[in-house]
């Protein structure tokens, strides 16, 4: 199964993003390179709203994440609730 | 009692309401005629409402995120400027990378963001249309902000002060500006294969993750500033190619053919491009994140793979050029760097050969090739140098005519050999520095015969400023072509040791501690 991935930069936002992704997906793998973070999933990765807003302590629109974004592989399902990337289709 | 709210709609409704429900179809003109470009490369649509903007982002959720990335953006490029951050890279080799960056790069970016203009405005789907309106405007940012960020380097270094003059004359210059030019001159259908999936998503990652985090690497807060920033974008742009691609893979089987032609021809024409990218990481940066193979290894070989392996239910193969390039990356970066060793005398930046240091570190990262090919020499051209004669080449190269870049890669099962291919067209010979190029002319020989190749340009004499006489007593050549070029003999090019930007650099850096 092809991983996918998705990198952010390293900031305080993302530190909460990355959190909770490792939270909903037990076997991310974190690749921690200068100034950003790389996560590898095999096959898929949910990124969900509501842990996310728990490990920020405030309401979050998961578009906000585009502001921190570099790069991602996969296909993408968003919807108000979860960001899904996936080889499965 | 809470009054009853309606309640807000879903990303999905909001995004079909605010881009699908606000096109329509033309009633004064046939449609055909309106949109006139989107039928001739042979591509069937059937249903443009197939496409998915997986994104689904609208105008208004647009701006609110750009304009957060620009006021970022700028907090850190006033820091940086307020603090003299320039000082803070960690040497002054690194500043050419930016060199390369702006004169090589940020020139495409606004090329781009004509080409996205020009796409969206003639695929006749509203999805697209939404999707390229957005890369247009993200494209031109991206090309107005590296310039912004980078002027401040230009108050103290030198090559920074003409990217856009530069882009259309300099030879090296040539081949990102081709690589452009032939994806723009092309049907819409054929640049969102080019630029949307093959750079975007196949290679863009080669070029922005490794550029962002080196520069972060090397101190350097500017460039980072304005790398993440056109990076956050890229994921929007990297989606909209690979929906491009499954769109059209999925209207009519009809242009299964048509996409993978275009796959491997722009797949090629991106990997030959990035070899600019292989050099500045394998021998540009001073601090370095990871080697160009290794980049290679991540992001074309596993992320790619992954790509090609989903692909495949469409009947879409690996492009036959990914045999040769896995050859290639452990040869790629060295090869170029000799070049531009030998060749800096006609370039707007600086080059050096690797410190011994450095030659350690190229050989424990290709134990295969640098040893045997190209630590030798390095060495002599260092020693050489120390000898009081360092090389520059005069005689110019011969350069393919379809990636424009000089011929000094090797056969793909000698790399002590030059490879050269060749095809005559009506009587006229054109050369080629690989099989993958000469399939890209055989297949469209009217559109590569007109290239501007830099090198046949000036010994046809039409590289010098208006009104030089060649045959005039006292006529120096590259004399009259760097004038052409408007790079400043001796300051904005050759050897870096010596340099004014390195002595500078180090003398700036003294007074910092000092009153």
């Amino acid at each position: 199964m092809s991983n996918v991935f998705i990198a952010f930069q390293r900031n305080e936002e993302t530190r909460c993003i990355i959190d909770a992704i490792l939270q909903d997906n037990p076997n991310a793998i974190v690749n921690e390179q200068p100034a950003m973070v790389k996560i590898d999933v095999p096959g898929s990765m949910t990124i969900k709203r509501a842990t996310i807003e728990e490990k920020m302590g405030r309401s979050f629109d998961l578009q906000e994440m585009q502001i921190h974004l570099i790069t991602l592989s996969g296909y993408i399902d968003e919807t108000d609730e979860e960001f899904n990337l996936s080889w499965k289709h | 009692m809470d009054a009853k709210v309606a309640k807000k709609l879903g990303l999905k409704e909001r995004y079909a309401l605010m881009t699908r429900g606000l096109g329509w179809d033309t009633s004064y003109q046939p449609m055909d005629k309106v949109f006139p470009y989107d039928r001739f490369e042979g591509i069937k649509i059937h249903d443009w409402d197939k496409w998915e903007d997986p994104f689904r982002m609208t105008m208004d959720a647009y701006w609110k995120y750009q304009a957060e990335k620009d006021r970022k953006l700028y907090a850190i490029i006033d820091a940086f400027t307020q603090n003299n951050g320039h000082l803070g890279v960690t040497d002054a080799r690194y500043i050419n990378t930016l060199k390369l960056f702006l004169t090589g790069i940020s020139p495409l970016e606004y090329m781009a963001h004509r080409g996205f203009a020009h796409v969206g405005r003639q695929m006749r789907g509203v999805g697209p249309r939404v999707a390229c309106l957005m890369q247009s405007i993200d494209e031109i940012r991206h090309a107005q902000t590296q310039i912004h960020s980078m002027s401040n380097y230009n108050r103290h270094y030198n090559g920074f002060h003409d990217p856009m003059h530069m882009i259309e004359r300099i030879w090296y210059l040539s081949v990102p500006r081709s690589f452009f030019d032939d994806a723009y001159t092309s049907g819409p259908f054929e640049f969102m294969i080019a630029i949307g999936f093959a750079f975007e998503y196949v290679l863009t990652n080669l070029l922005f993750v490794p550029f962002i985090s080196g520069a972060a690497y090397n101190g350097d807060m500017g460039a980072m500033a304005f790398g993440f920033s056109a990076q956050s974008d890229e994921a929007r742009h990297m989606t909209l190619g690979l929906e491009c691609v499954k769109f059209m893979l999925e209207q009519d089987p009809d242009n299964v053919p048509i996409v993978q032609r275009w796959i491997d021809k722009w797949t090629w024409r991106g990997t030959r491009v990035l070899t600019l990218v292989g050099m500045m990481m394998d021998y540009m940066l001073p601090k370095r994140v990871m080697s160009w193979r290794e980049a290679w290894d991540i992001y074309f070989e596993q992320n790619g793979g992954a790509l090609f392996n989903d692909l495949a239910r469409y009947g879409i193969k690996v492009p036959a050029c990914a045999a040769q390039a896995a050859i290639d990356k452990e040869h790629v970066s060295h090869q170029a760097w000799a070049v531009f060793y030998q060749y800096c005398g006609v370039s707007n930046f600086h080059a050096w050969t690797p410190s011994p240091s450095e030659m350690d570190w190229l050989s424990n990262k290709y134990p295969n090739t640098f040893d045997k090919y190209y630590r030798p020499r390095f060495e002599h051209w260092a020693e050489e140098a120390r000898q009081g004669r360092r090389f520059n080449n005069a005689t110019l190269p011969q350069i393919c005519q379809v990636c424009q870049i000089p011929m000094f890669f090797t056969e793909p099962n000698d790399p002590t050999k030059i490879c050269y291919r060749e095809s005559v067209y009506k009587s006229e010979k054109y050369h080629f520095c690989s099989d993958h190029c000469k399939a890209i002319f055989d297949h469209e020989p009217e559109k590569y015969v007109q290239a501007w190749l830099p090198p046949h340009q000036i010994y046809m004499g039409n590289c010098f400023p208006e009104g030089v006489d060649p045959t005039m007593p006292g006529f120096n050549a590259l004399d009259e072509v760097l004038k052409y070029y408007h790079i400043n003999k001796g300051r904005d090019n050759g050897e870096f040791v010596g340099s004014e930007d390195e002595k500078n650099f180090s003398a700036w850096r003294e007074l910092a501690g000092k009153n």
